[in-house]
């Protein structure tokens, strides 16, 4: 059996599920976080097979998905040292990383 | 790559996905994380991306989750004791990832161009890094600088929050 394109985007799909599954389910911040990253690095997977898939002129695969992958990563990076710095914060304040426990913004 | 290679890599990175969400205790969820990640760079590099599966290990196993690991070992998190499941919440979670599958398999199963396999490579080795770099500093070069900026305001961003009294 050949390797094709929807294997990737079914993997893909399905890492997606179980990061979006975690941060609906699980209730520790520090947990929703990981699973966000979860689904920002599916994307990133399905973004990788379809440079692969689509190769242009000179026979090589399409580097702007995997500038776009790059691109990625980065925010990602930044994005977790930001809302860790702000997760310490709130524990520094409530003693607490359970997002029931947080519901000062509540109507 | 060979399609074992592929399952055996895809396998462990959606076990350990679901081993993230699961476990009770944070240390063994970043544990698991760091796993399914270097499942994740695997992937890539069987799909001819050596630059991103390098880059994918060295911040997101690497960086990444020694960040987590600090955190969670700063707070001293322990185990979650058990509480009170929120019913509602749960089946409703539960409920959109089946939906949001569904649909997935539904969309894969009429997308014809996804029943192809890859087209191959020239043969001989290509400079992957090369490559992406050629297009990241031509094509992208201000997304590039913009991006520089993003990560100072980061930097800056944390050292803020991280002092102890703000004013």
């Amino acid at each position: 059996m050949e390797l094709t394109l929807n294997h990737y985007l079914l993997v893909s799909g399905l890492l997606f599920a179980i990061g979006f599954a975690g941060v609906m389910l699980r209730r520790n911040i520090i947990i929703i976080f990981m699973c966000l990253e979860l689904m920002l690095n599916a994307a990133n997977l399905s973004l990788v097979a379809f440079s692969r898939f689509n190769v242009g002129e000179n026979g090589l695969p399409n580097y702007n998905a995997q500038v776009l992958v790059f691109f990625i990563i980065t925010v990602a990076a930044a994005e977790v040292a930001v809302g860790l710095a702000i997760i310490v914060a709130l524990y520094r304040a409530r003693q607490t990383t359970h997002v029931e426990d947080i519901n000062s913004l509540k109507f | 790559m060979s399609p074992i290679l592929f399952w055996v890599f895809a396998l462990m990175m959606l076990v350990f996905g679901v081993a993230v969400v699961v476990n009770r205790n944070p240390v063994a969820s970043a544990l698991s994380l760091v796993v399914s990640f270097l499942g994740l760079a695997a992937l890539f590099v069987s799909l001819d991306a050596f630059f991103i599966g390098v880059v994918q290990v060295l911040v997101y196993a690497g960086a990444v989750m020694v960040l987590f690991l600090f955190i969670i070992m700063l707070l001293d998190l322990k185990a979650e004791q058990r509480r009170k499941l929120n019913l509602a919440a749960w089946a409703g979670g539960g409920l959109v990832t089946l939906i949001f599958v569904a649909q997935l398999w539904a969309v894969l199963k009429r997308f014809p161009l996804g029943r192809q396999p890859f087209p191959a490579l020239p043969p001989g080795p290509h400079d992957d890094v090369r490559e992406v770099g050629m297009v990241l500093f031509s094509t992208h070069n201000l997304p590039f600088q913009v991006v520089g900026v993003l990560i100072l305001v980061a930097t800056i961003g944390v050292v803020i929050l991280s002092k102890r009294e703000l004013k």
